[in-house]
């Protein structure tokens, strides 16, 4: 019983050294390292941002700055416990030369240690937390997306100026929900308003009858919110049922509306939210990106598709100014700096601590897609707490 | 808070307790009554709101009409899938220990999962409420309450009564009963108790199905959901008292109001409450609620 | 019991040869598998050993590896491992004093339930709280470092996890073969007849429960130490359920089985979700990890460990399988 124990444990570590060692030799070609959710809530997201960036690379033939593009996929799983394992497979045993994700700002922040301690070049496709720019800020480290914070504070602008005085905020305890109502607060406090409550539930709970019960019962002039994925769809749903829809004007955050129109239907008319995207924003950019994706991918693009292409182009100027070196971390980031991205969102440029410099719109649901009504924030800048770069 | 607001919170609360009843049914007869952990109930729940939502064109198309030819065609579809895995997989677990019934329905969900993501794909949906049943009633100048949560309610109550009939007052809820306290003994007296299982099992995964089904217009359909509910019908089914369809039901009603009035109360320790709950209450009777 | 030590030797000298000979990923991986065989041998202990069937042991670990990372001094000095491990452990080892204290008035399912809404509790402070940093998890930026020994160093976290899987194994079979281990196994086969011969067995579930939480704890300590990182994620019931799966898939009742178990389990995964091996099929490794979680009930119900001596049974013919003979001894 002890031999056939021993062989078979003696054979296992032989396939997995086997298995370990063969990425170790490093390559001319270009590796890209995707880490994105191929499975759970955000799997769609994942597929979108994956799509978006091949597309950007197969516009330039395959190739960035010269360098042949070669792609690694490791599944996040939506899960910060096992983020620094599966950054470490990109890093460490499939050596790439940039890492791009994720969806979920608690893996994007194991990824972003992982990639401060080794110095690999990271371009974050979408997570939206503070610190990825903020105390986790660094040279090698670029976010193609948002912050959290930005459409919160570009809706606050719109909020004070429609006049509403009283506001309460609803979303999930969480990073994202909590970053964004604090964006939404500062600017619309700012501009005279109160945010008389602060309504959340823990993440993911989905059950909000009991709070559109309080908002109901605290009667204020509006109500903004963050929420996400089903929970958005589910809130915009009940807060409709609950009739509070034609008696209290929403307001929230893109995300309360993009991807997710077809699930809420006639519930989602009419609604206003702020994003740095939309789904008309006929410019020429937009209009051949569009085109492009449908073409190769048989879907409409969305937010996420057009993050994953700019994530590509981010790393496309980096590396023509590097000439193709992903080490060159100084001359890479001083690119992207001094760049103007042309992107089907609108030119956006990058902040001293990498997170783009946008216009925010302010679009209104029409039917199935998120009509621009007009520029809610123009170059809206996020202000990188916490970073020292 | 003011009364007003007070009574429409009760509201919400019977509401959402009678919504979980309705989940956890399935889960009370394959685990309450049968012994079986199932950890692939939130998995037939999914499966449930996926069909209401992937079969409601097909259905229209061939039989015409929305709701209920969808319905019956779920339901039919669903004890067909009960049956076959039963047949296949979980008549092997009876004998065995409930560690690998964990194991297996762990397993479970894996499966259904990858399949439900490779079949449908990843997005999310929504599933449109009949036209008939989308009204709302008037609550105060502010709020509304909508006509189809009154009626996932009652078809709660209807199902809450009919599972305590069909157990207590007809020999097939006999049969079910002796067959669980004593297997041999049933199948000695003539009465074929895997086709008795089959059946309980069947109508445990139907019941699963159909709660997804009722409750996919209200809860939106989207990757991950079996999950969510998971936890939470094991609770019901241990507060109230393994093999008590009434204790499932008082134990769904009290976590209902703790949730509803825990949001509101103590929103930061909402999420610890219910099992703050379970916790004292077997601590109080060890055995849940209601011994069968 | 047959030579435990041939095994021991063998296999522990194999993993300090390891990361000789794989690179800082294949050291890293085994590392972390090194931890959650720790951890799946506390759980072997409360369920293979004690027939205890706990589905909370994700708690004890989170709520070590949290203690790791908030007792780490703000000023940005080294924390003293000396220190910090302990503390790590007795923390871990508290609350599964509180939670046994309760939890063992029940019995059955009711326990499997209990344990795991004590778990969820755990979770939802961490969640929830600002105490556990929220859904995000919270960092540690200097690790634990005692004399010569730095943390910081991989050759040195290696090192200690090795350490602490050898001592932990070595401290429970020598547990098991003790009086007190005795008492374990006779309440596991039958617990009416112990106490029907005088035996309190309470405190002896107790104190098993208690030893259980610690040994996780430590195992959680490594982990924070190890990825510099905390999040709720740690004490979810996912992982409670993943560990009960190792250690059914490694065998039951037998130490080697929660360590194999634990390889087999994160090997598997790795398996199936490399794209050399499955291309574009490694996206839907959740579909081939089920159904083999599936398989291996059907076909391997008593384990990896219990696989030789089946195929063997196989080979030579043998219609009627006889059940593995249960003897009162923890096989190690």
């Amino acid at each position: 019983m002890q031999k056939r124990t021993v062989l078979l444990s003696a054979a296992a570590f032989a396939v997995i050294a086997a298995s370990t060692n063969t990425w170790a030799q490093a390559l001319p070609k270009l590796k890209v390292g995707f880490m994105l959710p191929a499975t759970g809530t955000f799997a769609s997201l994942g597929t979108a941002i994956d799509n978006g960036f091949r597309l950007y690379v197969a516009e330039q033939g395959g190739k960035i700055a010269g360098r042949e593009v070669e792609y690694v996929r490791v599944d996040d799983e939506s899960d910060p416990s096992k983020a620094t394992d599966n950054v470490n497979k990109l890093i460490k045993r499939d050596n790439v030369d940039v890492i791009v994700g994720t969806v979920h700002s608690g893996v994007a922040m194991a990824m972003a240690k992982a990639a401060k301690e080794s110095g690999t070049l990271m371009i974050v496709p979408n997570a939206g937390a503070a610190a990825v720019t903020g105390p986790m800020c660094a040279p090698n480290i670029f976010r193609s997306s948002f912050s959290n914070w930005q459409p919160g504070y570009a809706m606050g602008e719109v909020a004070a100026k429609k006049g509403h005085k009283k506001i309460v905020t609803i979303t999930w305890k969480y990073a994202a929900g909590d970053e964004s109502v604090k964006g939404f607060k500062e600017s619309f406090e700012k501009n005279g308003g109160t945010v008389v409550k602060e309504l959340n539930l823990p993440f993911p709970n989905v059950e909000f009858q009991a709070l559109l019960t309080e908002i109901a019962a605290t009667k204020p002039d509006a109500v903004f919110t963050f929420f996400a994925g089903g929970g958005a769809v589910k809130f915009v749903k009940d807060y409709a049922a609950a009739g509070l829809k034609k008696t209290i004007p929403l307001y929230g955050s893109g995300f309360l509306t993009d991807g997710t129109l077809e699930a809420q239907g006639a519930d989602a008319e009419g609604l206003f939210t702020t994003l740095h995207y939309a789904d008309n924003l006929n410019n020429k950019r937009d209009q051949a990106f569009r085109l492009a994706y449908a073409k190769s991918f048989k879907l409409q693009p969305d937010v996420y598709a057009v993050q994953g292409y700019d994530a590509g182009q981010i790393l496309g100027i980096g590396l023509n100014a590097t000439k193709g070196d992903a080490k060159n971390i100084q001359g890479f980031a001083q690119a992207v700096r001094a760049a103007k991205i042309d992107s089907p969102r609108g030119a956006f440029t990058m902040s001293s601590s990498h997170n783009p410099v946008q216009d925010i719109y302010l679009r209104k649901v029409v039917g199935k897609e998120n009509v621009v009504d007009s520029i809610a924030s123009k170059s809206l800048t996020d202000p990188g707490l916490g970073c020292k770069m | 808070m003011d009364f007003a607001t007070f009574l429409i919170q009760c509201l919400n609360a019977l509401q959402y307790g009678l919504l979980l009843f309705l989940v956890a049914s399935g889960l009370t007869l394959i685990f309450g009554i049968m012994g079986v952990i199932n950890l692939a109930h939130g998995s037939f729940y999914m499966i449930g709101a996926y069909m209401a939502f992937a079969l409601a064109p097909a259905v229209s198309a061939i039989f015409g009409g929305a709701f209920f030819s969808t319905f019956a065609v779920g339901l039919v579809l669903s004890v067909i899938l009960g049956y076959l895995l039963e047949w296949a997989f979980f008549s092997y677990l009876y004998e065995r220990e409930h560690l690998q019934q964990v194991l297996m329905t762990y397993g479970l969900i894996l499966v259904f999962e990858e399949l439900r993501s490779m079949l449908v794909g990843d997005d999310v949906h929504g599933v449109p409420v009949p036209e008939w049943l989308n009204g709302a009633l008037t609550l105060n100048e502010v709020m509304t309450y909508p006509v189809y949560r009154l009626f996932m309610s009652g078809v709660c109550l209807l199902l809450a009564g009919a599972m305590w009939f069909v157990f207590t007052r007809t020999r097939l809820g006999m049969m079910i009963r002796a067959g669980t306290s004593n297997r041999e003994m049933v199948q000695s007296l003539g009465i074929d108790i895997n086709l008795l299982y089959r059946i309980v099992f069947a109508t445990g995964v139907a019941l699963a199905v159909f709660a997804g089904m009722i409750a996919a217009p209200v809860s939106s359909v989207y990757p991950g959901m079996g999950n969510s509910v998971l936890i939470i019908c094991f609770v019901v089914v241990v507060i109230g008292g393994i093999g008590s369809i009434k204790g499932a039901l008082l134990a769904a009603l009290l976590i209902g109001l703790v949730d509803t009035f825990g949001k509101v109360l103590l929103p930061q320790a909402a999420g610890v409450l219910v099992y703050v709950l379970m916790a004292l209450i077997l601590l109080w009777r060890p055995n849940g609620l209601f011994k069968d | 019991m047959r030579h435990p030590t041939s095994f021991v030797l063998l296999f522990f000298g194999l993993l300090a040869l390891w990361p000789v000979m794989a690179g800082s990923y294949g050291a890293d991986l085994v590392a972390k598998i090194m931890i959650f065989a720790l951890l799946a041998l506390s759980l072997e202990l409360l369920v293979g050993s004690t027939g205890l069937v706990c589905f909370g042991q994700a708690a004890f670990f989170g709520i070590g590896a949290y203690a790791a990372i908030l007792m780490s001094p703000t000023d940005g000095s080294a924390p003293a491992l000396w220190l910090s491990l302990p503390c790590a452990i007795a923390l871990a080892a508290l609350y599964a004093l509180a939670v046994g204290a309760l939890s063992l008035r029940t019995q059955g399912v009711y326990f499997i339930m209990v344990t795991l809404a004590f778990s969820q509790m755990a979770y939802y402070v961490v969640h929830d709280t600002p105490l556990g940093g929220g859904t995000d998890g919270i960092y540690m930026y200097v690790k634990p470092t005692w004399g010569w020994v730095d943390l910081d160093n991989p050759a040195h976290m290696y090192g200690l996890i090795w350490l602490s899987l050898l001592v932990g194994f070595l401290f429970l079979s020598q547990l098991l073969r003790s009086p007190f281990g005795r008492a374990l196994s006779g309440i596991r086969v039958n617990e009416q007849r112990m106490k029907a011969t005088g035996f309190s067995v309470y405190p002896y579930k107790l104190a098993a429960f208690t030893l259980s939480g610690a040994m996780a704890g430590w195992a959680g300590y490594l982990f924070a130490v190890k990825d510099g990182f905390v999040n709720p994620e740690l004490l979810s019931w996912h992982l409670s359920g993943s560990l009960l799966v190792m250690i059914i898939l490694g065998g039951l009742g037998h130490m080697r089985g929660s360590v194999l178990g634990a390889f087999a389990f994160a090997l598997l995964q790795e398996l199936f979700q490399a794209e050399a091996v499955f291309g574009s099929f490694a996206k839907h490794w959740h579909l081939s990890l089920g159904l083999t979680i599936m398989a291996c009930v059907a076909f391997m119900p008593h384990g990896l460990v219990a696989l030789p001596a089946q195929l063997r049974e196989r080979l030579s013919g043998r219609n009627n399988r006889e059940a593995p003979v249960e003897t009162l001894e923890e096989k190690a």
